[in-house]
This record gives C-alpha cells, structure tokens and sequence, in this order.
C-alpha cells in the first residue's frame, strides 16, 4: 500500500499546484496510515526532488529520459501507471490541471481504477467507505462520489488545498523504466508559450471585464488593476466572442471554470452561464453601474458604480495598499 | 474520412439545478436538455471537415429514449447517422468503454468529443476512450486540421498551447475555437427524421463509481456594498477582512 503523486513542473521547477497536491496526498496518507510516494517526469534538480520532503513526500521518483522531453500523454501515464503498480499503490492523485485532464483518464482505465475528477476537499475515508466530493452541473451542485475499487484515483481541483509543511526527509530514487514505441505516436512539433504572467486556471487572483467596458480599447483598465494586484485576466463570454480578447481568458460554464481567492468582475451582468466558472471563487467583488445586476447576488462586496470612474481610483488605491506594504 | 462524435444530452445552461429523492438525484422536472454546447462545437468541426463527399459524421449517445431529441437534433445540424447504446450513463468509464467498443471494429479516422460535459464535467471521456481503444488522446484542444491523414492538434497545456502532430486514428476533445456551432437550418431538421438511428445494447464494463449524494452550494452571505468613493475602504476590507490581498 502506498499513495502516489504525480507532480508537474515547468522547468524543472514545482508550481504551487504541484505542492498543493503533495499536502493533499500527504493527509490522505496519514489517514490510510501509509507512506507518500512523488512522481516527476523530466530533468529536476536534486534540490528540487529533495524539496518536495517539505510536504511529506517519503520518497521522489524521477524519470529522466530524453524520449519525454516533451509531453507525451501515453508515454506519460504509462509511466505513470508502470510506477503506480511496482510502488503497489492504492491512491493515485493528479491535478486537475490540463495535463492532469489528460493523463488521468487514461491511467483509470490501465489500472481499472475508479477515478473522480476535480476534487475540491479530502476524501472521507471511513468504514471502508471511500467518498470524494467534486462540483458538478458547472459549479451548481457538488456531488459525493463513491469510489468503490481497490485503487482509487482523484485529481485536485487547483487552488483547492492548502499548502501543509509536514517535513519529512525525503530519499530521491531515479527510475528508468521501459517504454513502447507505440506511445509515440504523436509528436509536439512546437510549443507556444503565452506571454501572461500567471495562467488563469492557477491564478490565486483573478480581474475580469465584461460588455459594460464598452470595446477592447477600455481594456487596459482591466490590465493595469491586474497588474497592479499580480492578478490574471478573464473576461465574459461576449467579450471573447466580439474578439476584444482571446478565447482562453473566457470563463464560465462554456469557457473555463475558475476559483481563485479573490475574483473581481467589472461591467459583468452575472448571468447563470457566467456564474457556473467562477461561483467557486473564495471572494468576489463586483463593480457594476446597475444595482440590480444580478452578479450583486453572488457577490461578497460589491461596488454600485460606473467602473470608467471607480477602477482607476480602485487602482491607485491598491498602488498605495502596495507602496505602504 | 470517418468521423465519429460523442454527444452527451445536457441539461440547458439556464437550468436551476435542484435535487429530489433525498439529494440523490437530479430534478429533471421541467428541465430543457440540449446537446452538451462543447459537442456542438465537435460536431462543427465533424460537418467542416465531410462536407462535399469528403467523408460522413457519426453520433454516438449512451443514453435511454430520452436523449433521442438530442440526438435528432444533431442530425438535423447534418450527421449522417446515429448509434445510441441503451443504458444510463452511469459514469464517464461506463460510457467510455461502451464507445470504444462500439467504435472498435468500425476503422473511424477521428473520434471528436466535447472537452467536458456540462452537467457531470468530467472531462474523462475523450481519454478514456482513446486508452480503450489504444489509440492517441487530447483531452482539450482548440483546433484540429488535417493534410491527407496527418493531422495538426493545438492542444491546451498550462500556461500555452503545443502544436502537434499526429496521423489517424486519433481521438480529441473540443474546446471553443475548433469550429463555431451551427443551427440546424428547414432541410436539415426534415431530412433528420430519416436518417438512420441505430440502438444497440449496452454492455457491462465491470466497474462504476456511484454518486451517493448531490448538494448545492451555500448561499454568499448578504453582499457589503462600498460607496463608489471610498475605494479605499474596498482595499481595506479585501485586506483585513476577507484576507486575500
Ligand atoms: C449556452 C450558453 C452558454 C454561455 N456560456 C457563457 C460563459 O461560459 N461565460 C459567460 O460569461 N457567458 C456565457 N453565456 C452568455 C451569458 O448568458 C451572458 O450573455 C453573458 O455572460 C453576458 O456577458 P456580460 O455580463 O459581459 O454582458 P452583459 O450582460 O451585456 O452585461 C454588461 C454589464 O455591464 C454593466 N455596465 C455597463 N456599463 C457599465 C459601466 N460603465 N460601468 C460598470 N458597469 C457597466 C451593465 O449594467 C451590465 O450588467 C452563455 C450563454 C449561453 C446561451
Ligand atoms: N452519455 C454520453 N454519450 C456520448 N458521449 C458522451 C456521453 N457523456 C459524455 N460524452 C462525451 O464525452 C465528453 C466529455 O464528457 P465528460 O467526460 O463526462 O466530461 C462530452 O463532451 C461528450 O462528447
């Protein structure tokens, strides 16, 4: 018996959502009274490995092989569900993050494991039982998933878990295993980074606009706030639609489904479809003309006003909070 | 080229989820179900690229009879045919298996789903069913072309996108920027009542998660309203109260 994590990295180093599931694992571990193993793919500095000890990682795998330079989603879970049976591992965990979207599934069906996606809470282990809480109906709902063979397989919504030091120390372990030419088959011919500075779906903060900034002109309001915060950018689904943004800064229940700590909508109406991607949010703020929009419902603080005049004083007023920190 | 397309049968965006047999259960009273909107878009693409001969668009559904609007409707948008396997879709390995082993034996060039579904947002199928079937897998993409039986995928990944190459047979989900989603014009809605809608029998894929209870989200308490010109004061609050900045 023991729980497997798997953690990403960019270069070589861990995101705080690669560290958010190893105190993750690290609880269930202690539950199910049994060691916590880490998975990398990829070159990691021994510092690095070492580090993930921190969180309670007994022991770090790490693959390096040039053949996974690049990802590869079945050479990956391969890998990974190769590492899961010689580690006799019961709970795998993942993060829901676009490669956990991709690698998770497929390890469900190499080692027959049930599986829940986007878990938002530790799972409660009792009686035998084994239950797992994730949202559903896009945010509207959330279900409690039984899951019921012996491995058992979650990823971790990001922003989800805190980040516990339990220090342990940890041993690095550099593993080689075999692969099949047949999981090659596709090839990235290149990677595009996109310029922002923390992606969405990781954002711990998040500014978003919608139609009542009246035309992508206006958008460097939304821009300097974010700047002014270390916050991402979203937007409505109009917004993108009309081409004032790109689609990847679409959130809701057609774009992407966030939960930052803090999301701030401006000129946004708070319609049900806009909602369902963001009502996980910790704290949302909205700054709206209307006082009957209805995002005022959804909202923790709210700001009745025209945002062309309250944003750059919101601004300022955060440049200032910055300056006397 | 050959192309099959996953349709899940949704609940409509506007729905106000309830539950009822004690919160095991989704409320479908009243409810108006439509094609997943991410299947709609996959379904675009399918039309995009087997428009003019160049090939023909499969549905497949797991579902009861309930779901055959649903699936009326996206032959109407212009699918060729539709399979729907007789079962509750009970969980995404359940409906995963069932399409692969539908899908096995029948040489489709490219399986498109949606890249989740709106009610159980998963985002499992599109893998799952690429695993069954042993075949490459992208659980959210933005694009797909194809050069003979070579095909380009952007694929989503943190922070960007990868550009990738891949030949046939592939399976794909389908985020926005695929394909825009079509409206089923006079023509298409007559000639869907005849095109074919096969059912077939389930089979058992020998393990299932089970969903024990459902529950809705607490109400936000009453919303603090700032005055417009005390900005400040929003800081201060986000600061010292609610502890996020
Ligand atoms: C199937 C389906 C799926 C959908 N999916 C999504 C989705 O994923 N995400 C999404 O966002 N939408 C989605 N929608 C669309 C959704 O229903 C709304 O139409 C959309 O969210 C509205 O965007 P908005 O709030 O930016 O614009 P509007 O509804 O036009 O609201 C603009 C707001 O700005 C305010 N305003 C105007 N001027 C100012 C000013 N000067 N200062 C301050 N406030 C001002 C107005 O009072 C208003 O409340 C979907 C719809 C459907 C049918
Ligand atoms: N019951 C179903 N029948 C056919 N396809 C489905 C079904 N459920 C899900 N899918 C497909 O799988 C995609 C992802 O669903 P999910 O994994 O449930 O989020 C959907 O967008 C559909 O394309």
């Amino acid at each position: 018996m023991s729980v497997l994590v798997y953690v990403e990295h960019a270069e070589g180093n861990f995101k705080k959502s690669a560290l958010e599931i190893v105190s993750y694992s690290k609880a269930i571990a202690d539950q199910l009274k049994t060691n916590l193993i880490a998975l990398a793919i990829g070159n990691v500095s021994d510092e690095n490995l070492t580090a993930l000890g921190k969180y309670g990682a007994e022991k770090v795998l790490n693959v390096s092989d040039k053949k996974l330079d690049n990802f590869v989603n079945e050479a990956y879970s391969f890998v990974i569900a190769d590492t899961a049976k010689q580690e006799a591992a019961n709970v795998i965990v993942l993060s829901n993050t676009f490669s956990g979207k991709g690698l998770a599934p497929r390890l469900a069906v190499k080692l027959k494991a049930d599986f829940v996606s986007g878990a938002i809470e530790l799972p409660d282990i009792q009686n035998e039982k084994f239950v797992v809480k994730k949202t559903t109906f896009s945010g509207k709902a959330f279900a409690y998933v039984e899951l019921l063979s012996s491995i058992k397989l979650i990823t971790l919504t990001i922003n989800s878990y805190q980040l516990i030091e339990s220090a342990v120390s940890s041993k690095i372990v550099k593993i080689s295993p075999e692969f099949r030419d047949s999981d090659f088959r596709a090839t990235v011919k290149q990677v595009v980074r996109s310029n922002d500075k923390t992606p969405l779906p990781e954002a711990e903060l998040v500014v978003s606009g919608g139609r009542g900034l009246k035309g992508p002109e206006n958008w460097h309001l939304i821009e300097d706030l974010a700047d002014a915060l270390g916050a991402a950018t979203a937007c409505s689904k109009p917004v993108s639609d009309a081409d004032w943004r790109p689609h990847e800064e679409h959130v809701g229940q057609t774009g992407i489904s966030i939960s930052p700590n803090l999301y701030i909508a401006i000129g946004i109406s708070g319609a049900i479809q806009h909602l369902a991607g963001v009502s996980s949010s910790k704290t949302i703020v909205v700054i709206n003309k209307d006082p009957e929009a209805p995002f005022f419902k959804a909202a923790d603080y709210g700001i009745v006003g025209d945002a062309f005049e309250v944003v750059p004083k919101l601004i300022e007023s955060i440049k200032e909070f910055k300056a006397q920190k | 080229m050959k192309v099959l397309v996953c349709v899940s049968n949704v609940p409509d965006t506007t729905t106000k989820v309830t539950f009822t047999n004690d919160n095991m259960e989704f409320n479908t009273a009243g409810v108006q179900f439509i094609i997943n909107p991410y299947d709609e878009i996959a379904l675009a693409r399918a039309i995009e690229l087997t428009e003019g001969g160049k090939g023909t668009v499969t549905i497949v559904n797991v579902g009861k009879a309930d779901t055959e609007p649903t699936i009326r409707k996206a032959l109407a948008i212009g699918a060729d045919d539709a399979v729907r396997i007789d079962a509750t879709p009970s969980d995404a390995y359940f409906v995963s298996y069932n399409i692969a082993e539908y899908a096995r034996d029948k040489n489709f060039d490219l399986i498109l789903t949606g890249r989740e579904s709106i009610d159980y947002n998963g985002a499992q199928v599109a893998a799952m069913v690429g695993e069954f079937l042993d075949i490459p897998s992208f659980s959210i993409i933005k694009k797909v072309e194809f050069d003979g039986s070579i095909a380009t995928v952007d694929r989503e990944v943190e922070g960007g996108k990868e550009i990738i190459n891949v030949s046939t047979p592939f399976v794909a989900g389908c985020a926005e920027g695929v394909a825009a989603a079509r409206i089923p014009n006079m023509r298409g809605i007559m000639s869907a009542r005849t095109k074919r809608l096969e059912v077939i029998a389930a089979l058992e894929s020998g393990q299932s998660t089970r969903i024990i209870k459902y529950e809705v989200p607490p109400q936000r308490s009453t919303v603090k309203i700032i005055p417009a010109d005390e900005v400040g004061k929003l800081v201060e609050l986000l600061h010292s109260e609610a502890k996020v900045i």
